[in-house]
Formats: structure tokens, C-alpha cells, sequence
């Protein structure tokens, strides 16, 4: 009873329709906890979280560095917002390293990279905790300050792509965007 | 009534000691501790007054996200959206949860709350701070989700008052354990303690590893914003809150599913098929429930893959086994108590004779089909750790916990509310109509909502965002999500209204049942022939319970397959 204390022993093992429940529950549950090392080697979507320690201001400076280096044009805004009107635009090398940072209300710089291609994008935030969100695809990441989160990317579809930052920044969350355009 | 041992005399928490303030409940015939009966009545009155306050904010949220409403401004949307998480999924359930398990101490083990002065006490801190968080969070100073991802900074006031509800709750928990051990003690009742009992105490214990993980991300954080300590680490932070965050909804599972056993039993007399299966299922949350807040850091840097891979498969695949235990044994309960009454036609046949007018039957029938197919499934889904990657941060967070926290444990306590008030507050419903009506509206209006945010959050829709239009990406399948979301905000608020005005309208104007048994909502009648316990030893008697649990299975299959379809076709990341 379920609102009554047990006074019988009430110990005895799965039987019938209840057993049959339980087996296959079990061996759902063991499918699916296959299915995570399963994919990290056989599938290509596994982000591993590798990161390392940097302060911001660091990470800043190595972001301008880069877009010195790459730059190859800038990337003037056809949609009005006022936080990425005007982003420089930059092809790091293939197979290279690409850094971006996440900031109130800007992902910043903008990106070239080829179809096929493999980078390493450093990213990181400067201020607050940024959600980094690659829209039509719909991939995304933590950007966290103080942290360089490294992402192996290989893009294989072409087109413009927009970041959309998901972790709640501010009053101009809603409006912090970047791009990566892929040819 | 368990009876006592007559040679030894029983202790002074036992309810049968004399001069104990006691009532006998004229419809069950159980023993109420009035002191109990005091508390449950006043957490409870406290926790629908909170779910009051975040039902209007969830109303002005969901008119806000439609995006052809739009109605608040960005400042106030993330206000009301940091008010209405904490006040429902912190406050309207932490007081209801108290309220459950000083009935759960009490009246099933006929004893005597352990302290009046203690109970005080700890609802006096958790209405201090809650009071304390929803000032704060009003007057602008805390716009900083439920969540507060640091370095994100709220006005210390914020902090301090989380910490004073949690304290008050483990003030509370503290009375549930000390009435558990005077109970045993005082030889209150003999032999083991009744499932719901069980439950909650598997429930109050992952409370207290919750609220001790609040208490080591919160007091260095209220230290930080009082400028008395450096900054946390914001990775750090992460990981210690969600120990709290996920883990205090796991309290509310356990809470939930003991009140499945609690109405499922109350209403047509189900029992567990297997108590040793329903309380292993238990244990199994207790034990790796803590794990499964590894789900909301697959995307984050440096926390490396093995450990993300061990802590969401292989350990917290147990805690899902339990929910699929649990959504097994509540139903099969009820099919053999329904079978044992001659409801025996077919597959279904004993579905079909349930108590559908019965709105504690349909609120709970609502909540296990809402938490187990919709819930359940896309929870364990979002939290694999590479299919996460498509989810993170996007509206189907939302749409999966909407339908746990809200269609799964809120509709659950409402179902328990149309048997709380009249044998606790001794007074029958007012509105039947309304009353059977309730449970639809609310359960309909919540599908509607995690049906919009879930697929428009797997077409990139951010959650936590004020507007999609600023940002040029998405297209009309996303505003009709976004629509449909909206409007099933709006009916589950309906929902929500109905259930207080008809808990507030029977309080203030009920017919007073003191000492006679309560209106009844609907039992289903034992038929002609129908024998009590005669399929005690027939475990294949669940015909229509396996059946409905492989269905189950098939959509779960299904849908966790056609997630790591839409995984493969994204870019390959490292």
C-alpha cells in the first residue's frame, strides 16, 4: 500500500511483464551509452573542450595581431545594427589559426575561410559570458572570459553564416552579431 | 492503522501518545498531525502565491517571444524573465515540496512533526530571502537570468537572499529527517516506510547535496559582490552551479513521482507491482542523479571529453533507468488495481473505465505522458554530449524543461491540490466544471509552448533573446514557432488562473466537510464478481502497461536516432 507502512517482507525479484520492462530498458540504456564513444570515433561532430588559460587582455592582443596579419577587406553591415556595422574582414591561413572574440555586443573580427579547409578559431569573451551560435547551421559553443576555447573547425558547405550570441549579455544581447563567410 | 505493539508504550511523537494535537481524517481515516497539517497549509498558500507571481511574468514572457506581439521592452523582458525562473522553479516548488514532505513524515507513519519552532524558523528564512530575491529583481538590480553566470553581477541583496531560502529549506529538511527518526523511534508505525515516504526521503537527500552545492557557489559569489574576494573563476562557477541548478530539479522529479504513487494509489488504489523495484529506482537517482549536470557543460571549454562522456553515459543513464522504472510501475500499479476491479476487457479496457471527471486522475495521467514522452525523451537527447552541440543555448532548453518542471511536476502538484484542500483545509472544491476542465487547459497550453520553443530552437532560435529580427537570420517557420509558443503560453496561464482561483474561491467560500468524508471527484466502483489482491502473483496482468512502455520506447528510439541524423549533417568540429 502506498500510504501505509509495509509490515510483510516485501523483497522478491522482477517477474513476468515487469522483468521484460527492465531488460529492455537496461539494453536501451547500454545503446545509448555506446553511442557517445561510438561517435567520438567513428562520427566528426565531438567537441573536445580543449582550452587554455588566458586574461583577456591577452587574447585581445593576439586577436588584433591576427587581424593585422590576415586582413583582407572589411565587411560593411547591408542589415542596419549599430554594434557590428563595420567588422574587418580576415582569411587566416588554412589550416591555420583564426582567433574570435566575443564582446558587448559584437563578435569580432569577421571571417573568411574555404570550403575543405581545417582551422583551429581561438575563441574567447573579453567581458561577460558569450554563447557562440553559427546560424542557418546551428552549431554552438561557450565563449567564456579568461578562457581560449580552441574549435577544430572544417567547414563543408558554402555561404554566409552569421553568429548569433546565446548566452544572455546585456540589454544588446538581441543585436550581437558577426559573420563567417565560406567560399 | 498500523497497529502497536501493546506490551511496549509508545514514545511522544507517535500520534497514538496521548494528549498529542491530532485529528482523524473523516475520508481516509488517517491520523493528521495538526501542527503538520499547519505547515503544509501555510508552505503550501506561500508556494501557489509564487506560482501566481511567475504565471503573470510567463504570460508577458510568452506574449514577448511572439514575435508579432512583442510586447515588453528589452529591459523588461530580461527582468520578468529572471523573475518568473526563480519565483517557479526556485520558490512555487521549494515551498510545495516542504509542504510535502511534512505531510509525507506525518500522516502516512501516524506521527508527530518533530519541532513546531524549527518549522518556523525555516519557512520564516525562505520567505525572508525569496521576498528579498523577487525586491531585487524588480527594482532592476538583478538582471541576470536565473542562472548568473559570473562575471554577469547582481546586487548582493540577490545572493543573500537565494542563500537564506536555501537555508530554509534545509531547516525544513531537517525537521522531515528529525520526525523520520523520532517516528521510528517513538514506534509510531512498524515495519518499512511507505513508498511516498520513501520518496520524499529520496528527494530531502538530494536536497541537501543541492543546497550544499548552492552554498559553495553562492556565499564565495555574495562574497565577491560585497568586494570582500577576487572575481571566481567563471568555469569554476559553472560547474558548481549547475550542482545546484539540475540537481534541484532532480528533487522535484522524486517529489513528482512519489506524488504519481501518492494519487495514483488515493484514487483508484493502485499499489506498486514490485516495491523492491520502485525503491531500487529511487536509490538510483539518489546515487547518480548529481551527475547528470555534466548536460549543461558539453559546450564548454575546459572540461575535457572523457569526463563529459562518462558523466552523461554511463553514470547518468541509471538515473534515466529509474524514470523508465518509475514509468512502468505507476501505470502497471494502476492497471492491476483497475483489472482487480473487473476492469478487465481487453488491452485498454481499464483505461477507458478510469475517472476521467477525476481532475487529480487526468492532472496526473497529463503529467506522467508529458514528463515521460516529451520530457524524458528530449532531455536525454539534448543531453548527449555531441548532439548537444545543435542545441546549446537554443530554445529547445526551454521547450525540454518546460515540459518537466511545468507539464511533468507543476501539473503533478496541482492534481495533489485537488486533494490537499479538501482534506487539509476541509473544504470542498467550489466550480467542479471549471475544476475538470483545469488540468486540459494547463497540460494543452504547456505542449502547445515546448512544441513552439523546441522547433523553433532547432531552427537556431536562441533562448534567453528578446527579439529575432535584429539578428536577419531566421524565416517565417521560425515567427509561426514563435507564434504557436505564444499562444500556448497564453492557454497554459488560463490554466494556471483557473487553478488559483479555484484553490483561492474554495478556501474563501467552500462548503466546510469537518467531520465528513470529502466531496468525491470519482472512484471507479468495483464490479459484480471483482476480488481485491487476486492478481497479487499474476505478473503478466499488465498487458496494456508493456504495451503503452514499447511505444514509449519506439518514439524514444525514433527521436534520439533522427537528433543524431540532424547532428551528422554540420560542420566536423574537433
Amino acid at each position: 500500500m502506498s500510504l501505509r507502512p509495509l509490515t510483510s517482507p516485501w523483497f522478491h525479484a522482477p517477474a513476468g511483464h515487469e522483468k521484460l520492462w527492465l531488460g529492455v530498458a537496461i539494453l536501451w540504456c547500454f545503446v545509448m551509452s555506446l553511442m557517445m564513444p561510438y561517435w567520438h570515433f567513428r562520427g566528426k561532430q565531438n567537441s573536445s573542450g580543449e582550452a587554455y588559460a588566458v586574461m583577456p587582455a591577452d587574447f585581445l592582443a593576439r586577436t588584433e595581431k591576427f587581424v593585422e596579419a590576415n586582413r583582407v577587406g572589411t565587411f560593411k553591415n547591408p542589415t542596419p545594427n549599430a554594434f557590428a556595422a563595420e567588422l574587418p574582414l580576415v582569411e587566416p591561413p588554412a589550416g591555420g589559426d583564426a582567433y574570435l572574440v566575443g564582446r558587448m555586443w559584437q563578435w569580432y573580427p569577421a571571417l573568411r575561410l574555404r570550403q575543405g579547409e581545417t582551422y583551429r578559431i581561438h575563441l574567447s569573451a573579453l567581458d561577460l559570458q558569450h554563447g557562440f551560435s553559427l546560424q542557418p547551421l546551428n552549431m554552438n559553443f561557450q565563449a567564456v572570459p579568461g578562457y581560449d576555447h580552441v574549435l577544430t573547425l572544417t567547414p563543408t558547405s558554402k555561404g554566409e553564416f552569421t553568429i548569433v550570441c546565446n548566452e544572455f549579455c546585456g540589454i544588446g544581447h538581441h543585436a550581437m552579431t558577426g559573420k563567417i563567410f565560406v567560399e | 492503522m498500523t497497529s502497536v505493539s501493546a506490551t511496549l508504550p509508545v514514545g511522544p511523537h507517535s500520534l497514538a501518545a496521548p494528549a498529542t494535537p491530532k485529528r482523524v481524517c473523516a475520508t481516509t481515516g488517517l491520523g493528521v498531525c495538526l501542527d503538520a497539517q499547519r505547515f503544509i497549509k501555510l508552505h503550501a498558500v506561500v508556494g501557489v502565491v509564487f506560482l501566481l507571481l511567475g504565471g503573470i511574468a510567463a504570460l508577458l514572457l510568452a506574449l514577448t517571444r511572439w514575435q508579432t506581439v512583442h510586447l515588453l521592452p528589452a529591459d523588461w523582458f530580461y527582468r520578468v524573465l529572471t523573475f518568473h525562473g526563480i519565483n517557479m522553479l526556485i520558490f512555487w516548488i521549494l515551498f510545495f515540496e516542504v509542504a510535502i514532505l511534512y505531510f509525507a513524515c506525518t500522516t502516512p507513519l501516524n506521527a508527530r512533526l518533530f519541532s513546531r519552532k524549527v518549522a518556523w524558523v525555516g519557512f520564516a528564512l525562505m520567505g525572508v530571502g525569496a521576498v528579498m530575491v523577487d525586491w531585487v529583481i524588480l527594482a532592476g538590480k538583478a538582471d541576470v537570468m536565473m542562472t548568473s553566470y559570473l562575471p554577469l553581477l547582481a546586487h548582493p541583496a540577490f545572493y543573500l537572499g537565494i542563500i537564506l531560502v536555501a537555508v530554509g529549506t534545509l531547516v525544513g529538511v531537517f525537521n522531515f529527517f528529525a520526525t523520520l527518526y523520532v517516528a521510528k523511534r517513538d514506534r509510531a508505525y512498524e515495519g518499512s516506510m511507505p513508498i511516498v515516504t520513501f520518496g520524499a526521503l529520496a528527494a530531502a537527500i538530494i536536497a541537501v547535496v543541492t543546497l550544499l552545492h548552492g552554498a559553495i557557489v553562492m556565499i564565495p559569489t555574495f562574497a565577491y559582490s560585497m568586494g570582500w574576494i577576487g572575481q571566481p573563476d567563471p568555469i569554476w562557477y559553472r560547474i558548481i552551479w549547475w550542482g545546484l541548478g539540475h540537481q534541484s530539479q532532480q528533487v522535484n522529479v522524486c517529489a513528482m513521482v512519489a506524488v504519481w504513487y501518492l494519487l495514483s494509489h488515493v484514487i483508484v488504489g493502485a499499489r506498486p507491482v514490485n516495491e523492491a523495484v520502485c525503491r531500487t529506482a529511487f536509490a538510483l537517482y539518489i546515487l547518480f542523479i548529481n551527475i547528470a549536470s555534466a548536460h549543461h557543460l558539453l559546450v564548454d571549454p575546459a572540461v575535457g571529453s572523457a569526463w563529459k562522456i562518462w558523466n552523461t553515459s554511463y553514470a547518468m543513464y541509471l538515473a534515466v533507468l529509474a524514470s523508465m522504472v518509475h514509468g512502468f510501475t505507476v501505470p502497471a500499479g494502476v492497471e492491476i488495481a483497475m483489472r482487480e476491479k473487473g476492469y478487465t476487457r481487453g488491452l485498454f479496457g481499464w483505461v477507458v473505465a478510469l475517472p476521467w471527471r477525476n481532475p487529480a486522475l487526468s492532472g496526473t495521467v497529463l503529467s506522467v505522458i508529458i514528463f515521460g514522452f516529451l520530457g524524458g525523451i528530449t532531455g536525454v537527447t539534448l543531453g548527449t554530449q555531441q548532439i548537444n552541440i545543435i542545441a546549446h543555448n537554443t530554445l529547445r532548453i526551454p521547450g525540454h524543461f518546460h515540459v518537466t518542471v511545468v507539464g511533468g511536476t507543476t501539473l503533478a502538484f496541482m492534481a495533489l491540490a485537488y486533494y490537499v484542500i479538501p482534506l487539509f483545509f476541509q473544504r470542498d472544491f467550489i466550480w467542479r466544471g471549471l475544476a475538470r476542465l483545469q488540468p486540459w487547459l494547463f497540460g494543452l497550453g504547456i505542449v502547445m509552448l515546448s512544441f513552439g520553443m523546441s522547433f523553433a530552437g532547432s531552427m537556431g532560435v536562441s533562448r534567453r533573446s528578446w527579439d529575432i529580427d535584429a539578428q536577419g537570420v531566421y524565416g517565417s517557420a521560425a515567427h509561426l514557432w514563435l507564434g504557436v509558443l505564444g499562444l500556448g503560453g497564453v492557454l497554459a496561464f488560463v490554466g494556471l488562473l483557473a487553478f488559483v482561483l479555484l484553490c483561492v474561491g474554495t478556501l474563501l467560500f467552500g462548503e466546510k466537510n469537518h467531520g465528513r468524508p470529502m466531496a468525491d471527484w470519482g472512484t471507479p466502483p468495483a464490479l459484480a464478481g471483482a476480488q481485491a489482491g487476486s492478481l497479487a502473483d499474476n505478473h503478466s496482468a499488465t498487458k496494456g502497461t508493456i504495451v503503452l512502455t514499447l511505444v514509449f520506447l519506439a518514439c524514444f528510439a525514433v527521436y534520439y536516432f533522427a537528433n543524431w541524423k540532424a547532428l551528422a549533417d554540420v560542420w566536423p568540429v574537433r
